[in-house]
């Protein structure tokens, strides 16, 4: 059953990745970058790591793929059926990443040691663990974190309001 | 065939992971307008997001400490707030320099010329 | 009794709290309303005040039993693996007097700056600051470990830099709030150095566990070099102090100071923060003690600044340069006597300075307030019979600092002086004596040429208004009588004392010296300042040289300003001529060889990110293979293989 679960989605994934890559319209690659999103939220269900599904939810479906949109929609000009067009040198583009994934492929089948299937899961991954671990041995990552927001926050405001001439 | 029986292993969710990261690389390379970019950006972020938590589930181990052996969810939640971090500055910029420019195509964003 | 007692001392961590409190009210509530603003921050340090006699009373009652058990509440704060670090309070008799001390002085200050603050425009930023101080230095006085010391430590220094520059707009006292700020950091530096080390040493900074873990060390023969690191650790903590309680030479800024409100030079520069350093030392005590040579630096430093300051204050004619001046040099004083091991006696001085050193002040203050903003005393004189209550006050202050009996000057120092003579420091015993003479000297010029004398026509003083004079005679009460705190049989050295308890009875021989030191300088300065026998001017132009000299503070800014100006300089020109025609050779020619190079390699710059980002990508691929299925030199680094991968 997971097995099958997991086969529909990770296709899901990849088929709504290449949309995203291939798509000659701009706004249909931001939809496509949504389902990926939630087809890799599933991916994490089945690896038992439920809190980091609803995560990939919240933050990629929901708030990037918007914030995705909106800047689309702030800069499209033109026509939109062509807004998403390939440069000239894609066909490099597509053997540097075909080759990448060749090597990783054959590094990755060549291994037997890679070929691990889960052992039994009994508990953890929810967010009372991770926030456990968060809390004592990650604590300074995650004041770090918390820091890298708020001055993320605060760059991308000034960055888009713009600085007025003559101040 | 019983394909309930039939585990995933680990070096499936690999292969998936190396999939979308290529994806990724391929629109970062291929793709002319910047957002298509910062998108393909985003597919390579879950990509290594999918092998952290793999790493993490495969190689689990009840005989360890629970608190440690979560390591890998930590470090791919880690990579969640900075690509969310990443995503909002980059959009910014990109806003910014539509201002400027009037566009989005990466083409004409020569300025690291000589 | 004692049961009742613990439950009141739980409750010390009010006392700070309040005006921290009426801080808060002051800036996000209240900051429109003058009126609201001082009666909230009033409110505030008086019922701190109430709390801090409460809790003096109940250590004085509970007696030797607190004296051994200090009454600490601390709850956890911090817990980041391996450092460890509690928030909390501690009750001993130490810190009672200090909080004591404190909350009055503050108070006291807080209500004479209803008068002397009336119309200022930052009437509420003002009492904001003023509770926010009180706050940090009661803070400070609880600590329970080195690290909280550490941040209320900082944030003194941080209300004393708002406090100089108060008025900001004026050009001086923006200076000198920044030199004070600057010049105190060299000592926090020190300082916190000082704590890092203790840390990495004994891993904790909790001050009785650290005293603990001190001592087991030193009784443990095999940690060779003990007493060589507490040294090291003795002189970083003390420059701490030496920063804060302007000791020789970083005593630069305290004059500076006196550019902030007169109520603020009094409560921060005179009574209580600069007092900070004694009150650190003598809490570190027991790492002192573990080192001779670092209480021999204390106690020659401490009686070199006392000496000097007192003799530039000598030839300074602004009141409150004098005042300042003098403050360095009873810090000297209380310096000086920790370094000799008159514990108690040190801070009994603290005690007795912050009352009649604030009293001066605020004196000064109320004379400053009446002739409006003059501040040289030559230009006073007969103040006494038109300021009656200012003068009868600040006479006291001068007979108190004189070391005149029954004033509470006599009996701390006199302590001192017999504590410096029995524990073997002739030297040192005679520095401070003369410095006595000297303090004694400069002191009554002070009073004999402002208060007495001829009246000048131009001025028309008037006594301060009542918020002024109440606190002065409040001050003047306890200059008066705070020194007998030394007399009964549970006296001020029973409680506050470091080791056993060893009574001392009084050395009345040493005593009569001291005294006859005292009115000697009294005397001294009525022959030539009131009776004119000698002609000051005559004295300063027999020795021109010397005069110049302590009227100029040994020159001590200008040789600072001269070292930064020549000696910094002159290796900046020195660096800078390497730099030009050496480093900058080398660098130009291996420009000239890149610019070359670049001319050609340039045309692959297409300015296509995505360009470079394919090549970048197309090298890590090629690593990668490499790393993956390469033999040899490279593949042993394999991380794969370190991995459990690829074979």
């Amino acid at each position: 059953m997971g097995t099958i679960v997991f086969f529909i989605f990770a296709i899901l994934a990849i088929a709504a990745a290449s949309g995203v890559v291939t798509s000659r319209n701009i706004v249909h690659s931001a939809f496509y970058l949504a389902l990926s999103f939630s087809g890799v939220a599933v991916l994490y269900v089945l690896m038992n790591a439920d809190f980091l599904a609803a995560v990939q939810l919240l933050v990629y479906t929901g708030a990037v793929s918007i914030m995705v949109v909106f800047a689309v929609m702030l800069t499209l000009r033109g026509e939109v059926s062509d807004s998403n067009p390939e440069n000239r040198k894609w066909g490099w583009g597509a053997f540097i990443s075909v080759l990448l994934f060749a090597v990783i492929a054959l590094v990755v089948l060549t291994n037997s040691d890679w070929r691990v299937l889960p052992s039994a899961w009994t508990s953890g991954g929810s967010a009372e663990d991770m926030s456990l671990l968060l809390l004592s041995q990650f604590m300074i990552p995650f004041e770090a974190a918390a820091v890298l927001l708020t001055v993320a926050l605060a760059g991308a405001v000034i960055l888009a309001k713009g600085v007025k001439e003559n101040q | 065939m019983n394909l309930g029986n039939l585990s995933v292993g680990l070096s499936t969710y690999l292969l998936v992971g190396a999939m979308l990261f290529c994806l990724g690389l391929y629109g970062v390379f291929a793709k002319r307008n910047i957002i298509a970019i910062l998108m393909s950006l985003e597919l390579m972020l879950n990509a290594v997001n999918i092998n952290f938590v793999a790493f993490n589930r495969f190689l689990w181990n009840q005989k360890i400490d629970i608190h440690y052996i979560l390591t890998g969810n930590v470090a791919a939640l880690f990579v969640i707030v900075v690509a969310a971090a990443e995503i909002a500055v980059g959009l910014a910029l990109v806003i910014t320099i539509y201002r400027n420019r009037q566009s989005t195509n990466v083409d004409e964003f020569n300025w690291l010329k000589w | 009794m004692f049961k009742e007692m613990h439950d009141l001392f739980q409750w010390a961590w009010l006392i700070p709290a309040l005006p921290f409190l009426s801080f808060l009210l002051i800036a996000f509530v209240t900051k429109r309303s003058k009126g609201l603003s001082s009666t909230v921050s009033i409110l505030a340090i008086l019922t701190a005040l109430g709390l801090a006699i409460a809790i003096g009373l109940g250590i004085i009652q509970s007696g030797a039993e607190l004296v051994e058990h200090p009454v600490i509440v601390s709850a956890n704060w911090l817990n980041i693996w391996g450092l460890k670090i509690d928030i909390g309070t501690v009750v001993d008799p130490l810190s009672g007097m200090m909080l004591f001390v404190v909350a009055l002085v503050a108070s006291m200050v807080q209500i004479y700056s209803l008068g002397y603050m009336q119309g200022d425009k930052g009437w509420s930023r003002y009492y904001a600051y003023q509770s926010l101080f009180a706050f940090s230095m009661l803070g400070m006085v609880l600590a329970t470990n080195l690290l909280q010391l550490f941040i209320f430590w900082e944030l003194v220094g941080l209300c004393s830099y708002l406090l100089i520059g108060f008025w900001y707009f004026k050009v001086s006292a923006r200076e000198a709030a920044k030199k004070a700020f600057i010049t105190t950091r060299v000592g926090d530096f020190g300082l916190l150095l000082g704590i890092l080390f203790l840390y990495n040493k004994f891993e904790t900074l909790d001050f009785t566990a650290l005293s603990a873990a001190l001592s087991t060390n030193l009784q443990n023969v095999a940690v060779v070099g003990t007493v060589g690191y507490v040294t090291v650790m003795a002189f970083l903590i003390f420059m701490g102090p030496m920063g804060k309680s302007g000791q020789f030479p970083l005593h630069v800024w305290l004059p500076d100071a006196m550019e902030g409100p007169t109520p603020v030079s009094a409560l921060i520069h005179a009574a209580t923060m600069v007092v900070a350093g004694v009150y650190l030392v003598a809490k570190m005590y027991f790492l002192f003690e573990a080192s001779p040579v670092a209480l021999q630096f204390v106690a020659g430093i401490g009686a070199f600044t006392a000496i000097f300051a007192a003799s530039i204050a000598i030839a300074q004619d602004d009141i409150k340069r004098i005042l300042a001046y003098s403050t360095l040099s009873q810090l000297g004083y209380m310096v000086f006597a920790l370094g000799v091991g008159a514990y108690s006696a040190s801070l009994f001085h603290l005690m007795t300075h912050a009352f009649f050193k604030a009293l001066m002040f605020l004196g000064a203050g109320s004379v400053i307030h009446a002739l409006h903003e003059k501040q040289n005393i030559w230009d006073m004189g007969g103040l006494w019979r038109k300021m009656p209550i200012t003068g009868t006050t600040f006479f006291i202050g001068v007979l108190a600092i004189s070391g005149v009996p029954p004033f509470a000057g006599f009996w701390s120092k006199d302590e001192i002086l017999a504590g410096a003579f029995q524990n073997g420091h002739p030297i040192i015993y005679a520095v401070g004596l003369f410095t006595a003479f000297l303090t004694a000297f400069y002191m009554s010029r002070l009073f004999f040429v402002a208060f007495m004398g001829p009246e000048k026509p131009q001025n028309h003083p008037h006594e301060s208004p009542l918020s002024m004079t109440i606190p002065l005679v409040i001050l003047a009460c306890f200059s008066a009588i705070g020194g007998l705190a030394a007399l009964p049989e549970h006296n001020f050295s029973f409680f506050i004392h470091f080791g056993e308890f060893e009574p001392e009875a009084m050395n009345w021989g040493l005593a009569g010296i001291s005294v006859v030191a005292g009115l000697l300088g009294i005397g001294f300065a009525y022959y030539i300042y009131v009776k004119e026998a000698i002609k000051a001017e005559s004295i300063a132009a027999r020795f021109p040289i010397v005069y110049r000299i302590l009227n100029n503070k040994y020159y001590i800014d200008e040789v600072y300003l001269w070292l930064i100006h020549h000696i910094m300089d002159g290796l900046g020109k020195v660096l800078y001529f390497i730099d030009i025609y050496i480093v900058d050779g080398i660098i130009n020619g291996i420009a000239l060889l890149t610019r070359g190079s670049a001319k050609v390699l340039r045309r692959t710059g297409t300015g296509q990110l995505q360009t470079y980002a394919m090549v970048f990508f197309f090298a890590v691929v090629v690593i990668f293979m490499v790393f993956a299925f390469g033999e040899g030199q490279l593949s042993s680094l394999n991380p794969l293989a370190m991995l459990g991968g690829v074979k």
